[in-house]
C-alpha cells in the first residue's frame, strides 16, 4: 500500500533549539500510526508542521503524492487533513453540535447572498450538516450532548468533540494530539474504540499519546522522538523491546511508564 | 536644505512630545495590559492647570508643580475608581471606559476652565536661534531636553532601582510577580501616577509652543497609541522611536506634501508599516503556541 | 422568557410589532426624531456587532462608513443629481468595496494593533471629508436634499421613523439570517480559535473580510438615513472618531454577539444624553461618565446578563 502522507527530513528550530529535526515518517490509508517521545519531544510541533499551522525551516510534506508542503491549514483541510489539539481548541461559546457543524465547513456549498437571504437551499444544508453532525457526535459517544452550550461539556467530552469535528470534514488523515489525556478509564476505553473504528473505514490515523497501553495495543506502526530527532520506528513489539527506547524512557519519563509500556 | 532642516527640528520637536504620551501608554500597559486613552487628558491636564493657576497669580514654576501633583492625582483616582473597579474585564471594555474618562475629563476641564486656546510664556523667550538657515524655538530645545531627561529617568529607575525591577517583573509575568509577593496592584496605580506624571510635563513644556486648550487631548492621545503601536506594543524604546518618527512624518508630509493632510499622512505611515511588521517596529515576532 | 429572547423570528416579530406601536403614544415629532435616531444607529451597531461580537475582530473607525454612506446622499444628489436612493445604494458600494480593499491587510493584525489600525482608517475617512471643502463643505458640513421617491418627497421625523423602522426590521433579518447559517457558523468558530477553524478548512481571512464589508453596508446604509433624516451633515458628526467609540460603546453595552443587545444599545446610548441636553454644559462630562459607568457595571452587557440572570433564576 503507498503512503497517504509522507514527511521528508522534516525540520524547523526556534531560538536556538531545534525542535523537529529531520523527521521521516509515512501513513498509509487504514493505518494507524503513533508517534511517541519524552514530553518536549516535539511530537505537537510535528504536527504543527504538518497541518501547516508552522513552516518548516527543512524537509517536505507530502500528500497522496503532492507535495503540500507550507500549505496553510485551511487548504490542507480541503485536501483532506485534520486534526485534534493537545490543548483544546473548541468553539466555546456554540454547542456541541455546531462545533460539529464547522467541520462540515468544506463541503458546504450556498454563497453569502443565499445566507443573508436564508433561501431554501441554506436551510436545507443546515438541516444536512446538523445530519451529518448529529452523526459524528453519536460516533464518539457525545449524541445526548449535542445542544448543551460546549464551554459546558467536561474536558473528556471535549477531547472526544475535537475529534467529531475532525471527522466531520471527512479526512483522509487525522491528526490526534493526544485524545485520551486527561480522559477517565471509560473515556479512554471509548476513544480506543473510535480510533480503531476510522481507521477500519480506511482513514489514515497519526497519534500521539502517552498512554502507552493504548498505543500499544493499537498502533500499527511507531516512531519514537527524542529532542526532536526520530530515535526508533517499527512495529510496536520491535519499539517495545528496543534497547534505546527503554533507555531514552528511563532516562526521562521515569520508570513508572517503562513499566507500563 | 534649511527648509529640511526646519521640518526636522519641527518633527522633532512634536515627536518628543508624542514619545512622551508613547511612553505613558507603555508604562501603563505593561503594568496591567491596560490602553488608557486617557493619556492624552494628562498633557491637556498639564498645560491647562499650569496655565489657568499660572492666571490666578501662582508664580509659574509653582503652578507647573503643583498641576503636575494634581495630574497624578487624577491619574490615580482614573486607576481607583475606574480601572480597578473593571478588574477581569475584557480588553475592549477597558479601552471604552478610558476612552469615556477621557471624554469626562475634557468635559470637566471645558467646564472648569473654559473652551479658548491658552499660552504660556516660553521659558527662555522666543527669540528664535537660527542654525544653518533654520530658526528654532528656545522652548524646541527645551522640550527635546525635557524629554531627553525624563526618559533618561525612566530608564534608570526601571534598571536601576528595586521599583523598576518590581515594574519590570510585573510586566513579564503578574502572577509570578504577585507570588514572589509584588504587590501588584500598587505597582499598576504607580504606572497610572508616572504617565500621569509624564503626560503632564510633557503638556507644560510644550503648550507654549502649541498652545492649549480643553480638547487637545483626543487627538494627543490617538498619535500616542498609534506611536506605540508603531514601535511595536510593550516596547519603551519603540515607544519613543514610534513618537520621534511620527513627529517627523507629520513635519515633512506637512511641509512637503500637504499641511491639511498632515495628520492623515501620519495615520497612513503607520497603517503602511502595520501591513509591513503586523508587530510594530519593535515588537517580537512570535509563532502562536498551540 | 429566555426562549423568547433565543427565538428570532419571536423576536423578529416583537421587534416589528414594538416599532409599529410606538407612533400610537409618541407626543410629538421630537420623540419620532430620537426613536428614528436610535433605529439608525442600531443598524449600524447590529452590523458592528457581527464584525466584533461574532467574528471577533474590533473595529474602531466604523463611524468613517456611516459618514461614507452620508456624504454619498449629499454629494450624490446635490452634485451628480442621482436619485437619493440610488445614491444611498452606491455609498453602499463604495463602503462595501473600501472595507474589500483595505480589509485584508487590516483583519490581519490583533489585538491592539487591528484597533489602531481600524482608528487610523476612520480618521482617514473624517479627514478627507473635511479637507476636501469642495466637495464636502469642509468642517462645517453641507446640506442634504430631500429624497424623492415615486414622486414623493419624503420629509419630517414621522415619514423617517417609518423608513428607518424598515430598515432596521430588514437589518435584523438578514443579521439572523447570516448568524444561522454556514457563514454564521464560520465567524462564530473565529472568535473562539481562529486555529481550530482553519484546520476544519474555514478560510479565516476570507471570512474576516466579507463580515467586514457586510458590516461596512451595514454603517454605510445608517449613514445615509442619518443624513435624510437630519437634513444636514458634518464630517464628525457622522464619522469622527467619537462617533465611532460610541457605535463600539452600544455594541457592547447591549451585549457583544447578541443582535437585541445591539438595538438595546443603541437605545440607551441615544435617549440617555437626550435626557441629558438640559445639562447642557455638562454634555461630555455625562457622556464620560455614562459611557465609563456602563462598561464597569455592565461589563458584558445588557442582554447577557439578562439572560444569565433568567437562566440562575429559572434553573
Ligand atoms: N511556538 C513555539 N515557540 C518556541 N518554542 C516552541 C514553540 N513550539 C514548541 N516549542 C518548543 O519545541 C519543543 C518541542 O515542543 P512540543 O510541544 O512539540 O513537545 P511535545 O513532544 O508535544 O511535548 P508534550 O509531550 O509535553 O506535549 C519544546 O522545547 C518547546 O518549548
Ligand atoms: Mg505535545
Amino acid at each position: 500500500m503507498s503512503a497517504l502522507l509522507e514527511t521528508e527530513n522534516l525540520s524547523i528550530a526556534f531560538g536556538g533549539i531545534t525542535a523537529v529535526d529531520q523527521v521521516s515518517l509515512a501513513v498509509s490509508p487504514g493505518q494507524i500510526h503513533s508517534v511517541i517521545g519524552p514530553n518536549g519531544a516535539g511530537k505537537t510541533t510535528l504536527f504543527n508542521l504538518i497541518s501547516g499551522l508552522y513552516q518548516p525551516s527543512g524537509g517536505r510534506v507530502n500528500l497522496a503524492g503532492e507535495e503540500v508542503t507550507g500549505l496553510p491549514p485551511e487548504q490542507l483541510a480541503r485536501r483532506g487533513l485534520s486534526r485534534s489539539f493537545q490543548n483544546l481548541q473548541i468553539f466555546f461559546r456554540m454547542s456541541a453540535v455546531e462545533n460539529v457543524m464547522v467541520g462540515c465547513h468544506r463541503h458546504e456549498r450556498t454563497g453569502i447572498l443565499s445566507h443573508l437571504l436564508a433561501l431554501p437551499n441554506v436551510r436545507a444544508e443546515n438541516r444536512n450538516s446538523r445530519e451529518i453532525a448529529m452523526a459524528q457526535l453519536a460516533r464518539v459517544g457525545l449524541a445526548d450532548l449535542a445542544e448543551k452550550e460546549a464551554g459546558s461539556l467536561s474536558y473528556g467530552a471535549l477531547k472526544r468533540l475535537e475529534i467529531a469535528r475532525a471527522l466531520a470534514t471527512e479526512p483522509r488523515i487525522l491528526l490526534l494530539d493526544e485524545p485520551a489525556a486527561g480522559c477517565n478509564a471509560v473515556e479512554t476505553e471509548e476513544i480506543d474504540r473510535v480510533i480503531h473504528d476510522v481507521a477500519k473505514a480506511g482513514i489514515a490515523i497519526l497519534l500521539v499519546e502517552h498512554d502507552m497501553r493504548l498505543v500499544m495495543r493499537i498502533s500499527d506502526e511507531i516512531t519514537v522522538l527524542e529532542r526532536g530527532r526520530k530515535l526508533v520506528s517499527g512495529k510496536p513489539d520491535a519499539v517495545r523491546e528496543d534497547p534505546r527506547v527503554i533507555a531514552a524512557y528511563l532516562g526521562t519519563f521515569g520508570s513508572e511508564e517503562a513499566n507500563r509500556a | 536644505m534649511p527648509e529640511l532642516l526646519q521640518f526636522a527640528f519641527s518633527g522633532l520637536t512634536v515627536g518628543a512630545v508624542y514619545a512622551l504620551v508613547a511612553l505613558g501608554f507603555t508604562l501603563i500597559y505593561n503594568a496591567s495590559d491596560v490602553v488608557n486613552f486617557a493619556q492624552g487628558e494628562f498633557v491637556m491636564l498639564g498645560g491647562m492647570i499650569t496655565v489657568f493657576l499660572h492666571l490666578a497669580g501662582l508664580p509659574l514654576p509653582i503652578a507647573a508643580v503643583a498641576a503636575i501633583l494634581i495630574t497624578v492625582l487624577v491619574g490615580l483616582a482614573l486607576y481607583a475608581f475606574a480601572i480597578d473597579l473593571a478588574r477581569g474585564s475584557g480588553a475592549v471594555q477597558i479601552i471604552i471606559i478610558t476612552i469615556g474618562a477621557s471624554i469626562f475629563l475634557r468635559g470637566v476641564a471645558q467646564v472648569i476652565f473654559d473652551k479658548r486656546f491658552h499660552a504660556l510664556p516660553a521659558w527662555f523667550g522666543s527669540e528664535p536661534i537660527r542654525l544653518g538657515g533654520a530658526a528654532i524655538l528656545p522652548q524646541s530645545l527645551v522640550v527635546l531636553a525635557g524629554a531627553a531627561l525624563i526618559v533618561a529617568l525612566i530608564f534608570l529607575m526601571i534598571d536601576r532601582t528595586i521599583l523598576g525591577r518590581a515594574i519590570l517583573a510585573t510586566a513579564t509575568n503578574r502572577l509570578a510577580a504577585r507570588l514572589v509577593g509584588i504587590p501588584v496592584r500598587r505597582i499598576v496605580a504607580l504606572s497610572f501616577a508616572l504617565s500621569a506624571a509624564i503626560g503632564a510635563i510633557a503638556g507644560l513644556l510644550v503648550t507654549p509652543i502649541t498652545l492649549t486648550s480643553y480638547d487637545v487631548g483626543t487627538l494627543m492621545a490617538l498619535k500616542g497609541f498609534a506611536a506605540a503601536m508603531l514601535g511595536g506594543m510593550g516596547s519603551a524604546p519603540g515607544a519613543i522611536v514610534g513618537g520621534v518618527l511620527l513627529g517627523l512624518a507629520e513635519s515633512f508630509g506637512a511641509g512637503l506634501i500637504s499641511s491639511k493632510y498632515k495628520d492623515a499622512i501620519a495615520f497612513l505611515i503607520i497603517l503602511f508599516t502595520l501591513f509591513v511588521r503586523p508587530q510594530g517596529l519593535f515588537g517580537k515576532r512570535s509563532t502562536e503556541r498551540v | 422568557m429566555e426562549r423568547l429572547l433565543r427565538n428570532r423570528w419571536a423576536l423578529v416579530l416583537a421587534l416589528a410589532l414594538v416599532l409599529a406601536a410606538l407612533p400610537l403614544v409618541f407626543p410629538s415629532n421630537y420623540y419620532f426624531r430620537v426613536a428614528a435616531l436610535v433605529n439608525i444607529f442600531a443598524l449600524a451597531a447590529i452590523g458592528l456587532n457581527l464584525l466584533m461580537g461574532y467574528a471577533g475582530q474590533v473595529s474602531l473607525g466604523h463611524a468613517g462608513f456611516m459618514g461614507i454612506g452620508a456624504y454619498a446622499v449629499a454629494i450624490g444628489a446635490s452634485r451628480f443629481g442621482l436619485n437619493g436612493a440610488v445614491a444611498m445604494l452606491a455609498g453602499a458600494a463604495i463602503a462595501g468595496l473600501l472595507a474589500f480593499l483595505v480589509g485584508r491587510p487590516i483583519l490581519r493584525l490583533k489585538g491592539h494593533y487591528l484597533a489602531v489600525a481600524t482608528l487610523g482608517l476612520g480618521l482617514l475617512i473624517s479627514m478627507t471629508l473635511t479637507n476636501e471643502a469642495g466637495w464636502t463643505g469642509g468642517p462645517d458640513g453641507m446640506a442634504v436634499p430631500r429624497l424623492e421617491l415615486f414622486g414623493l418627497r419624503l420629509r419630517g421625523p414621522d415619514t423617517w421613523y417609518m423608513i428607518s423602522a424598515g430598515a432596521l426590521v430588514l437589518g435584523v433579518i438578514l443579521a439572523l439570517n447570516l448568524i444561522e447559517s454556514p457563514t454564521g457558523r464560520a465567524m462564530r468558530a473565529i472568535h473562539d480559535s481562529e486555529i481550530a477553524a482553519r484546520v476544519v478548512g474555514v478560510d479565516v481571512a476570507a471570512y474576516k473580510l466579507k463580515i467586514f464589508v457586510i458590516s461596512a453596508i451595514y454603517a454605510s446604509i445608517a449613514g445615509s438615513l442619518m443624513a435624510f433624516l437630519n437634513g444636514h451633515i458634518t464630517p464628525d458628526g457622522t464619522a469622527g472618531f467619537l462617533r465611532s467609540v460610541e457605535l463600539v460603546t452600544m455594541v457592547v453595552l447591549g451585549g457583544l454577539g447578541s443582535v437585541l443587545g445591539a438595538i438595546v444599545g443603541a437605545a440607551m446610548l441615544v435617549i440617555l444624553p437626550q435626557a441629558l441636553t438640559i445639562f447642557h454644559e455638562y454634555e461630555h462630562l455625562l457622556l464620560g461618565l455614562i459611557i465609563m459607568a456602563s462598561m464597569i457595571l455592565l461589563p458584558r452587557g445588557v442582554i447577557p446578563s439578562l439572560l444569565a440572570r433568567l437562566r440562575g433564576g429559572g434553573a
